[in-house]
């Protein structure tokens, strides 16, 4: 038998046989993801609606100063809620968005046709704010765009003498690309799930091994160094590969749970989508896997491995973030990069978008050719005398 | 047959090994002795090829480790100074996985598994899992797989190290029967007594130096000690690091 084979099987049995090994690999990791993902998901989402939608509570002071101006803007949708006594200290200690108060000279400017004023107190570095902010100020506006055209009719003008531009607003956006933010981080999930599905095996494989004192026989068979690297990372590829697995399977299960009929979306979460997604994963398993054992290999112990490869679980999240923050347009090179290339094409085709199969393949050839090289690099600190050694 | 010519190791400034040569015949048992951190362990690191010498070379049964290291280890069966076990595995699960590394065909392994296990007399806990095994029964496990291809030549290292009184008896009647099947056995001990009881030859190391070469009752004439203790602190300098 192939000693790569053998090693392989001998580290696949003996691993099964090992709780901590399986309950991460098979539930920790993948389910955790999703769960989370949902929960935020479905938070965020009801929030935006009831922001947009709902009714907007707000605290009123004086609002017996314009009962007429009240009485419309109830119309559109405000609920006056009593007054607070100092909107100054509620707006700030987030308290409420946002105040609105009507002085008592309203009422005076409003009958000798002075500008009647209003007052919004609010805090435009709350953001989460914003939307509750323009609302308000948005109704009051056409209240006062209403009553100025009334003026100007019931002076026998018309009121179009008051409007000289008319800006019309063609908003090109979708649901989907609306959504975009919100979900550009799943990918970021599943790279997650192959990180941490690899990685207690990764450990134990080689720091582990050195540890417990059992690679030092193991490296005196009669077998090259690069043939027990290559069953070792086979047997880590496995295990992530299912973690990988069980995790998009979660992510379709639980896809019917984010209320995206509400947005007016559908999310592309079928069973196409998940045998997509594994394709598009599978360079960056073997490419983890080699990493992981690399990091390993370099620890002196299982505990220094664990505080590298945590520190390295954040590199992951870099495209996600960046691409969040600063969504760029989808560039062909993208796909070239690994890491990159599986977040931009995993984004694409849960919005709905088309990958090509052109794309595809780039994203599998740099994805394994990266890998290869981490491989390669890996098997040759493999081949190092120091690595069996224990003490 | 073991034959070592000029070995020198250094880690940066330190000269673990420098300048050892020896030959350990088949059918004898040849004791590496010395004081810790006399280079012992380095010196059969580098025989079993976990290191390569800076200058020097092994040749096992004739074979040139730096130029075939894969046949030199299917001609060896080594007992590390590292001897972890699989506690996942039983113990016949983990002398199976070496002699599948080792290429051993099925049935031959079989055979040689349960010839070693009736010998080790490892029969009431070869179906456990490593996990929980006293030191004697590591050893034993450790040994059984490190023989499962009938190799030809032998290393221990410190074989006896941790081991009661009675499992420490019958690991040296077990050096001497691979000795009586032909074998060349080599093993390191920092212990006089073992030694002087049990080896054909004895090399003495000390600062990573082969200081003596000799059977037991030379090095009693050469030093004209006739207590060997008094004999072997002689030829190191100082009693530093040795165990009677």
């Amino acid at each position: 038998m192939n000693s790569s084979l053998v090693v392989f099987l001998k580290e696949f049995r003996e691993n099964l046989r090992d709780r901590r090994t399986v309950l991460n690999a098979l539930i920790t990791g993948p389910l955790i993801g999703p769960l989370i993902f949902v929960m935020l998901i479905n938070v965020m989402i009801s929030r935006q609606l009831s922001q947009a939608e709902g009714p907007l509570r707000l605290p009123v002071i004086g609002a017996t100063n314009a009962p007429n101006l009240i009485a419309e803007l109830r119309q559109q949708g405000l609920d006056p809620q009593p007054p607070v006594a100092d909107p100054i200290a509620a707006v700030r200690n987030r308290d409420v968005a946002a105040v609105l108060r009507i002085p008592p000279a309203f009422g005076e400017s409003w009958h000798t046709g002075e500008p009647a004023q209003v007052e919004i107190y609010y805090d435009s570095s709350r953001r989460e704010t914003q939307q509750v902010v323009n609302r308000l100020k948005e109704m009051v506006q056409r209240y006062s765009r209403l009553t100025g055209a009334m003026r100007l009719v019931a002076r026998g003008l018309s009121s179009t003498l008051a409007s000289p531009v008319l800006v019309d607003e063609r908003d090109q956006s979708t649901p989907q690309s609306r959504a975009g933010a919100l979900f550009s981080i799943l990918p970021y999930f599943f790279v997650l799930t192959v990180f941490i599905g690899g990685m207690y095996l990764a450990i134990d494989l080689t720091a582990g091994e050195r540890e417990r004192q059992s690679l030092e026989p193991l490296f005196v068979n009669p077998v090259a160094p690069w043939r027990i690297l290559l069953g070792k990372v086979a047997a880590i590829c496995v295990f992530s590969a299912c973690s990988l697995l069980i995790c998009i399977v979660a992510f379709t299960v639980a896809g019917r749970f984010i209320p995206t009929e509400k947005l007016g979306m559908a999310l592309g979460l079928g069973p196409v989508f998940a045998v997509e997604v594994l394709v598009l994963m599978l360079p960056l398993v073997l490419l983890i896997a080699a990493l992981e054992t690399l990091v390993a290999a370099f620890s002196k112990s299982f505990r220094e491995a664990q505080t590298y490869l945590s520190l390295l679980m954040l590199i992951p999240i870099l495209p996600s973030i960046m691409l969040s923050l600063f969504p760029v347009k989808t560039a062909s090179w993208m796909y070239a990069v690994p890491l990159l290339s599986q977040q931009v094409a995993i984004t694409e085709l849960l919005l709905g978008g088309s990958v090509t199969a052109a794309q595809i393949g780039t994203c599998l050839v740099c994805g394994f050719a990266v890998a290869a090289l981490m491989l390669a690099v890996t098997a040759r600190v493999y081949g190092s005398e120091r690595l069996a050694i224990s003490v | 047959m073991i034959q070592v010519e000029n070995l020198h190791k250094a880690f940066g400034e330190v000269r673990a090994v420098d300048g050892v040569s020896f030959a350990a015949r088949d059918g004898e048992i040849t004791g590496l002795l010395g004081p810790n951190g006399a280079g012992k362990t380095t010196t059969l690191r580098m025989l079993y090829t976990l290191m390569r010498p800076d200058s020097g070379r092994v040749l096992v049964d004739g074979i040139d480790s730096g130029i075939d290291p894969l046949a030199v280890r299917k001609r060896l069966g080594v007992l590390p100074d590292a001897r972890g076990l699989y506690k996942h595995l039983t113990a016949r699960e983990n002398i199976d996985y070496f002699a599948r590394l080792q290429g051993v065909p099925a049935g031959v392994a079989a055979h040689r598994r349960d010839t070693l296990i009736k010998v080790l007399e490892m029969g009431d806990f070869v179906d456990r899992r490593a996990e929980g095994f006293s030191q004697g029964q590591r050893v034993k496990t450790a040994i059984a797989r490190a023989l499962i291809h009938d190799p030809k030549n032998v290393i221990l290292d410190e074989p006896t190290n941790g081991l009661d009184v009675m499992a420490t008896r019958r690991m040296r009647q077990f050096m001497r029967d691979l000795r009586a099947e032909g074998r060349c056995v080599l093993f390191s001990s920092h212990i006089m007594q073992e030694v002087a009881q049990l080896c054909d030859r004895i090399v003495v190391i000390a600062k990573g130096r082969v200081v003596a070469d000799e059977p037991p009752e030379a090095l009693r004439t050469q030093t004209g000690e006739s207590n060997l203790e008094e004999a072997f602190v002689k030829i190191i300098g100082s009693g530093e690091g040795l165990a009677a």
